[in-house]
């Protein structure tokens, strides 16, 4: 036992020793501090975001846009490979704290994607930030994260993902203006992301001179929705927003085709349902259905360039729709470093964290799968073009966004 | 003395709070009920709806909590995996539905498609069970309480993430029957053909249990072994094969239940055994655990007051969003039965005899 | 049929019965290997190396599979003293058969693969799964499958065969290497920690990204198999023997080894980084959590299933004494807030007890459980989100202040604190500390006393405890409102930790991990809850990178530290009494006894 502690006592003295002596060779100016990369070594980003549990496949689909950008570069960026490590935030504010901080204590980290849940960034940015690391994310919606007074814990923070606030808004004038509604109710699953979103529209479509007659909530893994919705059809709104998940979304489509007192009224969902496994849950009554969700028409050839290279590598499906955003995300920030860093006779790369963080903010007019990318002061880059669509048929394999669903406003 | 005084006050605490309890309850419900009726939001017509869809909910309540109620009755064990039987069964259903509907065969011959389905599910449920007995029951039936439920606990979520590694972590649509769309009027009611199928098939099942448990040679071994394990083994029963049957026996009737859930819902997801199972074993108590026909009374009660219990009493209230607590109040029946009628509903035999 | 040493030529009969078992064993084994590789374990571990550039953890998770294979064949096939060569050579082949047969039906899986996509049901079955199954040669190199396996597992066989004094440094130095791989990210953060000129040092050892390098897979292998062989050949044993007894004989020493732990404890955050502090400070909520549920149900034996309702109760009192966000009520300093939320959460308590008195045993646990989830529906509803936010939670939770804290300005602008703001976790860590300090002192003082034992006695008998004069009311209420205060802190302390509270933190999960980390670590016993919440809490945290199986295993170890350890990591010395009556002491005092 002696012999043991005596090596390792001897091993860590010498290191400390080397350690000190060490001498770098280029001078650091950067404000926060640099990432020194070796020559080989790889140039280390990470994804964080919900990668298990019942909303895995928002941060699975999130992933692999990250990888598919990385792919594009050859999966190295200066000459240096790529390194793209996961963190599991749970999709909650202390998972992502737990994330947020492993990931802050990696000095090797140069920037970040994600999160995926907006519960996640809210628990984890202020170590993120503190640690002078950049994160951009390519689906939290909250419109507090990229608001005027988010505060300062928010400087690391960026989204290429569309605030809600202009969600609600557009479905809301979509509502009123085009569908002539006045009255209309909601419906949220307790989750955060849909009672902001439907809370909203409800002010929107109010301050418009509708009136919303009711407001109510299931909750996350119900699945009869016939009572609520019997609830609802008692006020017989001309409306319904329910901008809730795949699951709960496709049993309320279904549902409230069956109950009487709501045959009149107009379903509207949200980009949280807007995929094909949607279809495939409502059933026959999803035709006729509205969703919202970021205006895909606007997306230019290189979505679709996008989709042909998830096809080969992953398959047919899509599991949500932020994979574009997550590609574009990723872009972004490598193209970012390939701006700032700064290369040294021997071959060390040099980045400096605050030269990379106000490069991404400084990003313009950049061309992205999603659309073109302007990053505003609050961190607020993507496009925030929302669109409704119309599923025009029930059958899931035809799903293709644009065509079925068809895009009918703006 | 002051101890004395102190238990005293202590005792008359307890029932006043007891009391306190009663009366709230019985104010929110009654007053609830009054404003809302009063106020006239709902036809006499939404009301039946209501109804029906709470007991079709609750059939399916019903069959999950079968199982639960014969496992306890014979082990005294809460088996927390039984949701994931019922998820196992449904996924299982799933599979086979959509290689019928690809060949044509689900709605060219409904009613044998089905069958077929069911009986599929229900074997593999059972296989399921019988595995998760024989690896993390039967090692444990001599340790204390606890530790059969903690590994009760684990093969919950070994099971649930198994089939996610598995099949995947999406949500996967059941084919449709187009035979069962639309609906039957009865007695001037309107009711989803899907709805009945599942009333009918949760009674034909409960049925086919109750004259299994009752006149058969195995049921009459599973009651005994229910009612005082040494001394069935003592009269030659083999408590082990008992055993097997009863967890058999009852996941057969989750994974049924899957199936049935599937014809309503459409949908399959690795976590959907999560809630039913917790809202089953509710039922199981409710009825009484380890009798047979409470827990079909159980199922049935309890998805009548999640379906009617929100607008009946909590809207007249003025609550908002009242649909968001119908599992509190699932929860809170619970707890007041428990409390009051710890013996639930129709008492706590597997099935009471009269001498 | 298996006879001890009895040198009978090898009559075929027995062959046959070997070769069935051996089958048998292989076919499970198959079956083992299909369910790694389709659940996705074998796919999601290959992405990670564990020695870099050599071999993958997926790869080493089939190969320590196939090792299993051998071993156990091995091992069932019996003899393992028996010298003589032929049932020696006879097991070794045996035990390559099941390997054999193991990896083919492994290999099936690919030959099928190919032909059917069997993606639509297993979604893990893709063509980079079958190329890494065939060591990237594609279906050409499927038969390799079936060659390593059986050489592997006759390997094992032959290993197993070997005496402790050869096989143990082996297993060792093996366990080493794979342990020093899987945690390689967390050792390199903790020495770039120490500092960071050690970061050179340090990749020595551990490559970027993850797992070894070579020649630190090299180090570890040698350096832990030296020190089990030094073990091993020397008298090192005895001397370890020697200070443990005297340890345990000298009372003094024991405290001396407390202190010292208690030492290292308290300076784990400066040396190990926030993400380790994070991870410290969770884990050490839960203890309290533990110490807490310790009482009501290790002390009293009552059953509660449903206590994250007392964490909730105190976690939204914090959030609304000292939020500045538009949730917050007062605004008071932490110090002040921590004692009332605990005080609420004993008054919630003993509201939620006096109910449950007369309930007993499994349906107490379903009435707890219960009001659990009534307690995170309600604190989440829309009904009461005027006052509890909803399910937008309370956000802005004031960081505690050691010092003054300045006035509240405004909504949303935090106040100022003129002294040490604890921010982050390597500060909040201490607060932690203090409030698990406090209630182990209260829980093992109440335990050795007259409450104590009131409370041993409930669980033991109520009846009798109640004819021997024990107040069965007032007891047993103080035994929830004591579990309910600790729980209580514990969601305070969680509230300033990550400045925010949202009702999805209050799910049933949180009980039930609460429950299972008492079991495991020992129900009624002190260490035993620092033990189980380590085991359950913090190792999955430290895994972070397998969390989609996180879950999957931690179901898994549940059910196997049911069988093989039911008294739980550290039992109280009455619950290890009473499991193993009966038995006869085992060589548990064998310190260097054989791991593997």
């Amino acid at each position: 036992m002696n012999r043991k502690f005596l090596i390792l006592g001897g091993l860590v003295g010498a290191a400390l020793v080397l350690g000190a002596c060490a001498a770098p060779a280029y001078e650091c100016t950067d404000a926060i501090g640099c990432v020194d990369i070796a020559p080989g070594d790889p140039v280390h980003i990470a994804y964080w975001g919900v990668l298990s549990g019942a909303d895995a496949s928002l941060g699975e689909d999130s992933k692999r846009g990250v990888e598919i950008a990385i792919d594009d570069r050859g999966g190295e960026v200066l000459g240096h490979p790529v390194l793209l490590t996961t963190e599991d935030g749970l999709c909650t504010p202390e998972g992502g704290a737990t994330a947020a901080t492993k990931l802050a204590s990696d000095t090797t980290l140069v920037a970040l994607i994600g999160s995926s849940c907006s519960d996640e960034t809210v628990g984890g940015i202020a170590s993120i930030t503190a640690a002078g690391l950049t994160t951009v994310s390519p689906s939290n919606t909250r419109p507090a994260l990229s608001a005027q007074d988010r505060g300062p814990d928010y400087d690391g923070y960026l989204r290429t993902a569309h605030s809600d606030a202009f969600q609600g808004k557009a479905v809301a004038e979509f509502a009123y203006n085009e569908l002539g509604a006045r009255t209309a109710a909601t419906i949220h699953d307790g989750s955060s992301y849909a009672q902001a979103l439907q809370q909203v529209f409800a002010d929107e479509f109010a301050a418009l001179g509708g009136t919303i007659t009711s407001q109510e909530a299931v909750s996350k893994g119900d699945t009869d929705m016939r009572p609520v919705l019997t609830k609802i059809a008692t006020d017989s709104p001309d409306v319904l927003y329910y901008p809730i998940f795949i699951a709960e979304g496709g049993f309320m489509t279904a549902q409230a085709a069956e109950v009487s007192g709501l045959e009149d009224t107009t379903r509207i969902g949200s980009d949280g349902m807007f995929s094909a496994d949607y279809v495939t849950g409502a059933g026959p009554a999803v035709e006729g259905t509205y969703l919202s969700s970021p205006d895909f028409s606007l997306f230019p050839d290189l979505y679709a360039d996008f989709k042909t290279k998830h096809e080969a590598k992953y398959g047919g499906t899509l599991l949500s729709i932020f994979h574009a955003h997550a590609y574009d995300a990723t872009n972004m920030v490598l193209t970012a470093i390939e701006k700032v860093a700064v290369q040294d006779e021997d071959g060390t790369l040099h980045i400096g964290r605050k030269a990379l963080r106000d490069a991404i903010y400084a990003t313009q007019n950049f061309p992205g799968a999603t659309g073109s990318l302007t990053c505003s002061p609050f961190g607020d880059c993507g496009a925030p073009v929302i669109a409704v669509y119309q599923v025009v048929s029930s059958d899931p394999a035809s799903w293709d966004p644009g065509v079925n669903p068809l895009k009918v406003f703006p | 003395m002051y101890r004395a005084l102190t238990e005293r006050l202590a005792d008359w605490g307890i029932v006043a709070v007891l009391w306190a309890f009663r009366i709230a309850v019985i104010l929110i419900v009654v007053v609830g009920s009054v404003l809302t009726l009063v106020k006239g939001t709902y036809t006499r017509d939404q009301w039946i709806d209501l109804a029906i869809f709470g007991l079709s909910q609750g059939g399916i309540y019903a069959l999950i909590a079968l199982g639960y109620t014969m496992v306890y009755g014979v082990l005294r064990m809460i088996n927390f995996a039984h949701g994931e039987i019922f998820m196992s069964g449904a996924f299982a259903g799933y599979f086979l539905a959509t290689a019928l509907n690809r060949a044509g065969t689900l709605n060219a011959n409904p009613v044998l498609a089905l069958a077929t389905v069911t009986v599929f599910a229900m074997a593999v449920s059972a296989g399921v069970a019988l595995l998760v007995e024989r690896v993390a029951y039967r090692p444990l039936r001599q340790a204390p309480r606890l530790v059969p439920l903690i590994s009760a606990i684990g093969a919950s979520f070994f099971l649930q993430y198994t089939v996610r590694g598995l099949f995947g972590p999406g949500v996967y649509a059941y084919p449709d029957i187009l035979a069962l769309q639309g609906e039957w009027i009865i007695f001037g009611v309107g009711i989803l053909k899907r709805q009945v199928v599942i009333i009918i098939a949760a009674v034909i099942m409960m049925l086919i249990l109750y004259t299994f448990v009752m006149r058969t040679k195995i049921g009459k071994a599973v009651r005994a072994v229910s009612e005082d394990r040494e001394v069935a083994q003592l009269m030659g029963i083999s408590v082990d094969r008992a055993i097997v049957v009863t967890f058999a026996l009852g996941a057969a009737m989750a994974g049924a239940a899957g199936v049935l859930y599937a014809q309503i819902f459409r949908q399959v997801n690795f976590f959907m055994g999560f809630v039913p199972g917790i809202k089953a074993f509710t039922a199981a108590v409710l009825g009484g655990i380890g009798n047979v026909p409470g827990a079909m009374l159980g199922g049935l009660f309890l998805g009548l007051v999640e379906s009617v219990g929100p607008s009946l009493f909590l809207d007249g209230l003025g609550i908002v969003a009242p649909y968001q607590l119908k599992d509190a109040i699932a929860f809170t029946m619970l707890v007041l039965v428990l409390i009051f009628r710890p013996s639930g509903i129709l008492g706590e035999r597997l099935v009471t005899k009269r001498a | 049929m298996l006879d001890g040493g009895r040198q009978e030529p090898m009559t075929t009969r027995e062959i046959r019965l070997d070769i069935v078992r051996a089958v048998r064993i292989g076919l499970l084994g198959g079956i083992v290997f299909l369910y790694l590789t389709l659940v996705g374990l074998v796919g999601a571990f290959s992405e990670r190396p564990l020695i870099s550039g050599f071999i993958s953890l997926g790869q080493t998770l089939l190969l320590l599979s196939m090792l299993g294979v051998g071993y156990v064949t091995a091992r069932l096939l019996g003899n393992p003293s028996a010298k003589s060569a032929a049932p020696q050579g006879r097991a070794i082949f045996m035990s390559s058969l099941a390997g054999f047969i193991s990896g083919g039906i492994l290999a099936m899986l690919v030959i099928i693969g190919q032909r059917i996509d069997v993606r639509d049901v297993f979604v893990n079955a893709t063509t980079e799964l079958y190329q890494i199954l065939t060591f990237g040669r594609g279906l050409p190199g499927v038969w390799l499958l079936p060659i390593v396996s059986g050489v592997a597992a006759g390997i094992s066989a032959a290993a197993s065969r070997l005496p402790g004094k050869i096989r143990s440094p082996i297993v060792w130095g093996l366990a080493s290497v794979a342990f020093f791989g899987l945690f390689s990210s967390l050792f390199r953060t903790i020495l770039t920690g120490i500092s960071p000129g050690l970061s050179p040092f340090a990749r020595l050892f551990f490559a970027p990204g993850e797992g070894l390098t070579p020649g630190g897979a090299a180090v570890f292998l040698i350096f832990a198999a030296g020190a089990a062989a030094s073990r091993r050949l020397g008298g090192q044993t005895r001397v370890a023997k020697a200070i443990r007894s005297k340890v345990a004989a000298n009372p003094r020493l024991r405290w001396l080894g407390y202190a010292l732990l208690v030492l290292v404890a308290l300076l784990l955050p400066q040396v190990s980084g926030p993400f380790l502090s994070q991870v410290l400070a969770l884990v050490g909520l839960y203890v309290l959590m533990g110490l807490g549920l310790n009482i009501t149900l290790g002390f009293a034996g009552l059953f509660d299933l449903g206590f994250v309702a007392f964490f909730a109760i105190g976690a939204y009192t914090m959030g609304l004494l000292t939020s500045y966000g538009p949730q917050g009520l007062v605004h008071i300093s932490f110090w002040v807030a921590a004692p009332i939320a605990m005080l609420v959460a004993m008054l919630g308590g003993l509201f939620l007890g006096m109910p449950v008195l007369g309930i007993r045993g499994d349906y107490l646990a379903i009435a707890t459980l219960g009001f659990g989830e009534i307690a995170r529906i309600v604190v989440g509803s829309d009904f009461l989100a005027p006052w509890l936010g909803g399910s937008q939670g309370i956000i802005g939770i004031q960081k505690p202040c050691v010092g003054r804290l300045g006035p509240f300005v405004a909504e949303g602008v935090p106040r100022d604190c003129f002294g040490l703001e604890l921010v982050g976790p390597q500060s909040m860590y201490y607060v932690v500390v203090a409030g698990v300090v406090v209630a182990a002192l209260v829980a093992w003082r109440l335990r050795e006393g007259r409450l104590g034992r009131a409370w041993m006695g409930i669980r033991e008998d109520e009846d009798v405890a109640e004819a021997l004069g024990v107040n069965l009311v007032g007891t047993k209420l103080l035994a929830y409102s004591l579990g309910a205060g600790f729980a209580g802190l514990s969601g305070g302390i969680f509230a300033v930790l990550v400045g925010s509270i949202f009702d999805s933190s209050m799910q049933l999960f949180v009980s039930i991990n609460v429950v299972a980390l008492l079991i495991v670590g020992g129900m009624g016993s002190l260490p035993g809850v620092f033990v189980g919440s380590l085991f359950l809490i913090g190792l999955p945290e430290l895994l972070r990178e397998f969390s989609e199986y996180r879950l999957l295993f931690y179901g898994l170890a549940l059910i196997v530290m049911m069988q093989a350890k039911p008294e739980g990591l550290w039992p109280s010395a009455t619950v290890r009494r009473e499991l193993h009556a009966g038995e006869e002491p085992t060589a548990m005092s064998e310190a260097g006894a054989n791991p593997a």
